[in-house]
């Protein structure tokens, strides 16, 4: 009897004390890297200072799980910085608010729900790329590989690693590249004849670079951003980008449906699309939502975006848990390929 | 006679009997229902939600009845099945004698320098499981500084059994040290009178008296091992385990119903061994009467000898292992740059919210050890003590048995479906401190209540009659005799639990709120990211705040220890 009446008084006095604070407190779920949330946030801020950011951040299969697990009742308010991949699942769920921010008209078609108002839109790109151990390389002996089809020779047996797509974004996003470009057939024989080289799936998409940059594995199949950072540390490792094209994903920002600040979440993603919020990106990403505002990145070719493959994410959504499931027959769990 | 007696003070009598049994009536059924209310909130609800989640075939869970029978029948279950259970019987067979060894070498035997072993021996329940994996991939990857001792690289069986046996063993040893405190020196001393050496006494008397506790740490260890990922995450490689299938369906895609089903697989092995520890507890009477004499060992050059090689051995790989992970966190980039420095201990541009984190976890750990050492101590008292319903210990037992065989992923998803359901007053906790305290307290609550009840089952019926046939209110006997009596193992539940709340990472993960991160979430975060220098200097911080805890309350507790345990010292002085 009296429990009802308490919450109900206690969810009262929370709400007018929001109202009167200074500050909406806007929880945001990311998949960004840590190193980028601390100025998005002060840029966001300073521009919107009626509202403060609160970061749940994790890596993509954790956010996204996280956002499904709460569905019944979401705890986020809005996501800034997740794969569009990720938020076409939530949007399937019907999880998301449809919106279309002020500077919608300069994002790129490409780069966004195709919806409209879409329910998510676009920040910026990330793509394939191999990390390449020189130090390693050269004390085992190993030529540097320029195409995807180099990392199955035999040299390399044992020293590539690769994320899991079933629990990395990026790794998805390799598997989904390589069926697309080299056809279903192909694609999987692909997989095949480079199974017998790697030496480990890892979960997480920005990993194997890390192993490579250590040498722990001399090639780690990841992405650019952890790359080009790795590198300007002076790690000694060469980005390889393969001739056949790099498969992408986009990053993207979208408000979660019922928020009770959608105001303030809609104020996010105005500023997640605006030419301000680009300047940031621009920083990390050689590939932006917003034409015309990317500057190239030294450690990356000039004509980086013209190496991503032509990606129908359409297709990649729907035939995902197809393609999992068919990797996992084929990868996960082979007992003969255990080194014991 | 009898007539006259009785009428001699009748009225007083009545009334102090009808009160002390209703302060009894009141503690025991009070304290049994309050304990049972919160085991059901804590424990059956949540997992009960996993069971909802594991059996709705909403479209892409991976759940439902069709997909658990195509899983139980997939090659792949099979092979992961059959990887799970050749780890983790591997883990038991080895952790078990060593850490009985070691309980032994501790409890009876004359090696000097006791405490420090003991300290160094506690290590691994200090840091989160990454911390041993980590450094093993330091010491044995490709590399790894002793990379050239081992033919091929530690990813796989061998790098799980070694993460997890270096993981697993202070949990085995916490319930051995326990079963090994007490003896009764008599026992002995008829023995030797009767002829029997040291190896017959063994087998006669301190084994029959301590088998449970091995058959309960073997148990222990083994679902501790079937149920973890961390150690697999790190070292696994393609050497892949259930646990870990578990993981990368709810977190790679997002198919709670799958991770649910394999969850309910991996609560098999907890149900068998409380269903054959009900079994030995029936077959075992009180090994500890009231009337017991403390043992003392005798000299032995050759056994203390024999023994301390053995203590040395196992504390030196413990302290190369931790010694290795904190060298790590010194490094600045490994291994081509081996110059130290503290870089990684500078947070502030990391993922995880570095030092919010890390007081968190201090809070979060404070709460869970107070809070839980009381209630677990009570209710394990509760169970074994006093009479009333069977079938309402039955129940609360095998409750408390549960947590041990929960995946903390899984308890941690249990609770986010069903604190977080439609029309849950509890939903006010979500994301709270307080929710992760109780779920902190739920996951640990096993091997605490096996330390208490092993303790307690040590202790003879014989002192609740002689209380009850005081008149004493068993909460005052409770509070006077059972407390001081099992003060150690109390204070290893303490210790205990700081330390795992200070370490755990599998439940938190999914029930954190950006203002309750935790430190050990942050060291995952900060790891997934691949700062793993960072990873292994927020590890280091966790080490050191646990063993600083650690020192403090043994400390602290040592003169109160020599007060209240003066009864095991002989007869004590008038």
């Amino acid at each position: 009897m009296f429990k009802p009446l308490a919450l109900a008084s206690a969810v009262l006095c929370a709400l007018s004390f929001n109202a009167f604070a200074a500050k909406t407190e806007l929880t945001v779920y990311t998949a960004l890297e840590a190193e980028q949330l601390k100025s998005y946030k002060q840029a966001f801020e300073a521009a919107n200072p009626d509202v403060e950011i609160k970061w749940v951040r994790d890596s993509t299969g954790i956010i996204t799980a996280k956002l499904l697990a709460e569905k019944a009742r979401p705890q986020a308010d809005a996501v800034w910085g997740l794969a569009a991949s990720s938020l076409a699942i939530l949007d399937q769920q019907g999880m998301l608010q449809s919106y279309a921010p002020k500077d919608l008209a300069k994002i790129g078609p490409n780069y966004r729900d195709a919806a409209n108002p879409p329910s998510w839109v676009g920040m910026d790109v990330w793509a394939a790329t191999i990390c390449f151990n020189t130090v390693e390389a050269q004390k085992q002996g190993l030529t540097k590989p320029v195409s995807w089809q180099d990392l199955t020779k035999p040299e390399y047996k044992g020293k590539i690693v690769m994320p899991n797509p079933a629990s990395s974004g990026t790794g998805f996003l390799d598997v989904s590249a390589w069926l697309q470009t080299f056809g279903e057939k192909q694609g999987w024989q692909y997989m095949d004849d480079l199974h017998q080289n790697i030496g480990q799936y890892v979960h997480s998409g920005s990993k194997p670079c890390k192993l490579a940059a250590a040498g722990e594995f001399p090639i780690g199949i990841s992405f650019e951003y952890p790359a080009v950072q790795l590198k300007r540390k002076g790690a000694p490792l060469d980005i390889v980008l393969p001739k056949e094209g790099l498969g992408w994903e986009i990053e993207a920002t979208a408000v979660i449906k019922g928020t009770p600040h959608e105001e303030a979440a809609k104020k996010l993603a105005d500023f997640s699309a605006s030419p301000a919020a680009m300047e940031l990106y621009k920083e990390n990403f050689a590939v932006l939502a917003q034409p015309g505002i990317a500057k190239p990145q030294t450690e990356l070719p000039a004509d980086y975006e013209q190496r991503l493959i032509k990606n129908d994410f359409g297709w990649a959504s729907k035939n995902r848990d197809a393609i999992l499931a068919e990797w996992r027959k084929r990868y996960d769990g082979k007992s003969e390929k255990v080194a014991q | 006679m009898a007539a006259e007696i009785t009428l001699a003070m009748p009225r007083k009598q009545a009334i102090g009997t009808s009160r002390a049994e209703l302060g009894d009536r009141l503690f025991i059924q009070g304290g049994k229902l309050l304990w049972l209310g919160l085991l059901i909130l804590a424990v059956l609800l949540p997992l009960l939600a996993i069971f909802w989640r594991g059996f709705s075939s909403e479209a892409g869970q991976g759940g439902g009845w069709l997909a658990a029978r195509e899983l139980v029948n997939s090659a792949n279950f099979h092979w992961l099945l059959g990887n799970s259970l050749k780890v983790s019987l591997s883990v038991a067979a080895l952790v078990v004698p060593l850490a009985y060894l070691f309980a032994y070498a501790l409890q009876r035997t004359l090696i000097p320098a006791k405490p420090l072993w003991r300290g160094l021996s506690l290590l691994p329940l200090m840091a989160p499981s990454m911390l041993p994996g980590i450094a093993l991939v330091y010491l044995f990857g490709n590399q790894g500084l002793l990379r050239g001792l081992v033919s091929e690289n530690i990813y796989g069986f061998w790098g799980i059994v070694l993460g997890e046996a270096i993981y697993t063993f202070p949990h085995a040893l916490m319930i051995l040290l326990s079963a090994l405190t007490l003896a009764d020196a008599r026992l002995f001393d008829a023995a030797s009178s009767m002829g029997a050496g040291p190896w017959k006494a063994f087998r006669s008397i301190t084994w029959p008296a301590t088998r449970q506790a091995v058959f309960a740490a073997f148990c222990l260890v083994f679902t501790l091992t079937i149920t973890d990922f961390g150690v697999p995450v790190v070292v696994g490689g393609d050497y892949q385990v259930l646990a870990l299938e578990a993981y990368k369906a709810v977190v790679g895609q997002q198919q709670f119903g799958r991770g649910a089903l394999i969850g309910m697989v991996l609560l098999v092995p907890a149900l068998l061994s409380f269903a054959v520890d009900a079994w030995l507890r029936r077959r075992q009477g009180d090994a500890m009467s009231g009337r017991a004499q403390v043992f003392r060992p005798a000299p032995s050059r050759v056994r203390d000898g024999c023994f301390l090689a053995i203590v040395l051995l196992i504390c030196a790989v413990l302290l190369l292992v931790f010694g290795m992970a904190v060298y790590s966190s010194l490094v600045k980039f490994w291994p081509y740059n081996l110059s130290l420095s503290l870089d990684h201990y500078f947070f502030e541009d990391s993922a995880g919210g570095g030092w919010l984190a890390y007081r968190n976890s201090l809070t979060m750990a404070l709460c869970s050890a107070l809070i839980g050492s009381v209630l677990i101590f009570t209710g394990a008292y509760l169970m074994e003590k006093t009479g009333g319903s069977r079938g309402l210990n039955l129940v609360l037992r095998m409750l408390s048995f549960v947590p041990m065989a929960v995946p903390g992923l899984v308890l941690g998803l249990g609770y986010v479906f069903f604190f977080n359901l439609n029309g849950n007053p509890l939903h006010v906790f979500y994301g709270s401190m307080a929710l992760l305290v109780v779920c902190t307290i739920a996951h640990y609550l096993t091997t605490a209540q096996m330390t208490a009840t092993t303790a307690l089952r040590q202790l003879d019926a014989e002192f609740e009659a002689a209380a009850r046939s005081l008149k004493a209110p068993l909460y005052r006997h409770y509070l006077r005799v059972t407390v001081p009596i099992c003060l150690p193992a109390l204070l290893d539940i303490v210790r205990y639990l700081f330390v795992s709340a200070m370490t755990t990472v599998s439940a938190a993960i999914f029930l954190y709120s950006p203002d309750t991160i935790l430190a050990a979430v942050a060291v995952l975060n900060m790891d997934d990211a691949g700062n793993v220098g960072g990873a292994a200097a927020m590890s280091t911080l966790i080490l050191f705040t646990s063993a600083s805890v650690s020192l403090l309350l043994a400390w602290a507790s040592r003169g109160l220890l020599r007060r209240s345990q003066a009864w095991r010292q002989g007869a004590p002085g008038h």
